[in-house]
């Protein structure tokens, strides 16, 4: 593998491929890396549930050991915080019967699939049918959940052209909810038609209300999530996903001939290549001969396979400096600038991108100035960070009052 | 290994190079760091403590830098980096020492949930831990200072480190952070302590590092029960006094001023339960220091800690 050449010392990567017990014999100095790039990818609760699992936890040395765990008791916590959020959006939407449709870690921990172990959260993510997705809209903002966007433009740019509405962020807990009505943006160069995903879906306890894609939908999912919107922080942790999703419904019947159904009907076929394609490459998960068919169906040109390969490999490792080498920038770069060609059309992106450019909100004057530094001194005396992404779940550690 | 046997060069060296081992109660951290007031600062405050050449594994990789742009040199700024990423907003370049302080406790909030995390002073004498949780203002640094240097041992200035498995504390014995005229106070009181140099205009407003005495840091792998909970007040003229606090309110507060307590679910409660139930609880009023010395001297224990919460 070319990325991550230029380092003497092995990426971690090798040691996550279905073989977590190659964790356990790992010296003081490779656990160094190992939790420091797992920290980066997102992913140190689950080696610990892994380890766990095998029962070799308690070979790990000491210190490692407890960064482990330490990440675990903070999963654990997300999890829980999950299973309450979600009951309290089931609660508040009960009355509509609009039916609600669990995405991605949301699902797999009410599903209780394999990807829910060790996964934090910073935001809850579903998808009700479009006709519905303003009446749910309004019922969540009575019930004190507040756009966490407010410059109208934004406002507008996501009501117009993605697949969901403004993020919502409840005012006391501090959760958001991400709700869609469909699973790619409506500009995008494949549309999903969301008709087709619901009409699979599959229900989650027994009232009917709320429910979950079907395995292949999951999947598809999943795997347009990861190879089409171009964020990569974490993009070893979303292959991981599509990992132990694969190996998790692979003995399903007839999965891999409705995964390659699914995928042409919903115009995924190729998210859903690279998909096996790297699963098998980077996490070296074995794929039965049927799954093999379907990868080799559309797989790409060997022009087109170089150049993917030269940008994946890359970016699909942690975002950790042991593992970039000096085109790992670059190649993040061009699958961000990719993600938005898949996005949107040209002459809708570059009005877009300009705007974003050029027009910023007002930070200038002296009270936003001291709102800023108000805002540094809490920070420092809660210790909590500046206000990131994936700082955004509810609380977050360090927030005594 | 003690920090102190190191020359000022060598240490320079490390920290500008492959980085200084820094032992701190249960936590080494990897410290990276050209900047002039911090290699001064750490050779100052952390004299006492146990370094090394190098080590396979470290809790922390940070580093403290000035930014590669013209922040460089123009109102010169300092970030505190955290493996790479910044997890803070720059600082001015005249509080990267503080900031060195605050970036460590961000690491240990964010990162060591083996530990229910109380923003509390710890103190311990005869094996018995007082704990102090204070809002800013409330004199609990002031205070800290002072016992610590009376025979009291500094467990630690702000983070609690509560122990899920036995509920003791653990020690971590940095320096303690004193803020605006309580530097003045310690520095006069104190005369002999280790004292820092001033920052000013700092999100806190003027702080000074006082370093933790030799034997708090020399005890570092003693933990100790904890025995009572006082919510000291620093409040003008007052006698001092020590008024009882229901066991109640002040388990509530305790949960209100922990960095972790709702990551830990029911574990966190029962431990925060167990501590509260082991404990004397108490608001005690003070603004003579060694009026506070002398009630905190005549403290006793609540009951024997031999019946413990179990894991």
């Amino acid at each position: 593998m070319s990325a991550g050449g230029s380092n003497s010392r092995p990426p971690l990567l090798p040691h996550l491929a279905g073989r977590p017990e190659t964790l356990a014999n790992l010296s003081l100095e490779e656990w160094d890396l190992v939790v420091r790039q797992a920290m980066r990818a997102g992913i140190v609760a689950r080696l610990c549930f892994q380890l766990d699992e095998l029962g070799a936890l308690g070979k790990v040395p000491e210190r490692p050991r407890r960064h482990l765990e330490s990440a675990r008791t903070l999963a654990l916590k997300h999890m829980r915080d999950v299973r309450w959020e979600v009951d309290c959006v089931c609660r508040v939407l009960a009355a509509s019967g609009v039916p609600i449709t669990l995405l991605k870690g949301a699902a797999y921990v009410m599903a209780e699939l394999p990807p829910a172990r060790g996964r934090l959260f910073s935001d809850i993510d579903f998808m009700v049918p479009r006709e519905h997705i303003g009446e749910v809209e309004q019922i969540l903002l009575d019930a004190d959940w507040k756009p966490e966007v407010e410059d109208a433009y934004d406002q507008s740019y996501y009501r117009r052209w993605t697949h969901q509405i403004p993020p919502l962020k409840h005012a006391k807990r501090s959760t958001v909810l991400d709700v869609h009505h469909t699973i790619v943006p409506l500009t995008a160069r494949s549309p999903v038609a969301a008709e087709i995903l619901a009409a699979e879906s599959l229900p989650l306890g027994c009232d009917g209300q709320l429910r979950i894609l079907a395995p292949a939908d999951m999947v598809l999912h999943s795997a347009v999530h990861l190879f089409n919107e171009g964020e990569f922080d974490r993009g070893l942790r979303d292959l991981l996903d599509l990992f132990d999703l694969l190996r998790y419904f692979t003995s399903q019947p007839g999965f891999w001939e409705k995964l390659a159904g699914r995928a042409e009907m919903l115009g995924l076929t190729g998210p859903l290549s690279l998909t096996l394609s790297y699963v098998q490459r980077l996490l070296k998960l074995p794929l039965p001969d049927p799954a093999r068919e379907v990868a080799l169906r559309w797989q790409p040109s060997p022009l087109a396979a170089r150049c993917l390969d030269a940008l994946f490999l890359r970016a699909l490792l942690p975002d950790h400096d042991s593992c970039d080498d000096r085109l790992t920038g670059t190649a993040r770069w061009l699958l961000y600038v990719r993600a938005h060609y898949l996005r949107m059309p040209l002459h809708l992106l570059l009005p877009h991108l300009l705007r974003k450019s050029f027009i910023r909100p007002q930070e200038n004057d002296d009270s936003k100035k001291f709102r800023l530094v108000q805002q540094r001194v809490e920070e420092l005396l809660r210790l909590t960070p500046p206000s990131r992404g994936n700082a955004r779940h509810a609380d977050s550690p360090g927030q005594p009052d | 290994m003690r920090l102190s046997s190191c020359s000022k060069e060598e240490l320079a060296g490390r920290l500008k190079g492959d980085g200084l081992f820094l032992h701190t109660g249960p936590f080494l951290s990897r410290i990276r760091t050209a900047v002039p007031a911090v290699v001064d600062g750490i050779a100052l405050l952390y004299a006492d403590n146990r370094i090394s050449a190098h080590e396979p594994y470290a809790d922390f990789h940070i580093a403290l830098n000035r930014p590669r742009s013209l922040r460089r040199w123009i109102n010169a700024q300092v970030h505190f980096e955290f493996d790479g990423l910044l997890p803070f907003k720059p600082l001015p370049l005249a509080q990267a020492l503080p900031m060195l302080e605050w970036g460590l406790n961000w690491c240990i909030g964010f990162h060591a949930h083996q530990y229910l995390i109380i923003h509390a002073a710890a103190v311990e004498k005869n094996g018995f831990a007082a704990i102090l949780p204070g809002a800013p203002g409330s004199g609990k640094s002031t205070l800290t200072a002072y016992l610590v240097h009376h025979g009291w041992r500094l467990l630690s200035d702000e983070l609690a480190l509560i122990s899920l498995r036995d509920g003791r504390v653990t020690p971590l014995a940095r320096p303690i952070s004193l803020k605006n005229r309580s530097i003045d106070v310690i520095a006069e009181t104190l005369p002999d302590a280790t004292l820092g140099p001033r920052c000013k205009d700092t999100a806190k407003g003027t702080v000074a590092l006082l370093k933790a005495p030799r034997q708090s840091v020399e005890r570092i792998a003693e933990p100790a029960w904890p025995a009572w909970v006082i919510f000291p007040t620093f409040k003008v003229g007052a006698a001092a006094s020590l008024v009882a606090n229901s066991k109640s309110d002040t388990l509530i507060e305790l949960g209100r001023n922990a960095f972790n307590y709702s990551i830990h679910g029911k574990n966190g409660f029962e431990t925060l339960a167990g501590l509260v139930d082991n404990c004397a609880c108490y608001t005690f009023t003070y603004s003579s220091l060694p009026q506070a010395l002398s009630v905190f001297d005549a403290l006793q224990p609540a009951r024997p800690q031999a019946s413990r919460i179990p894991a």
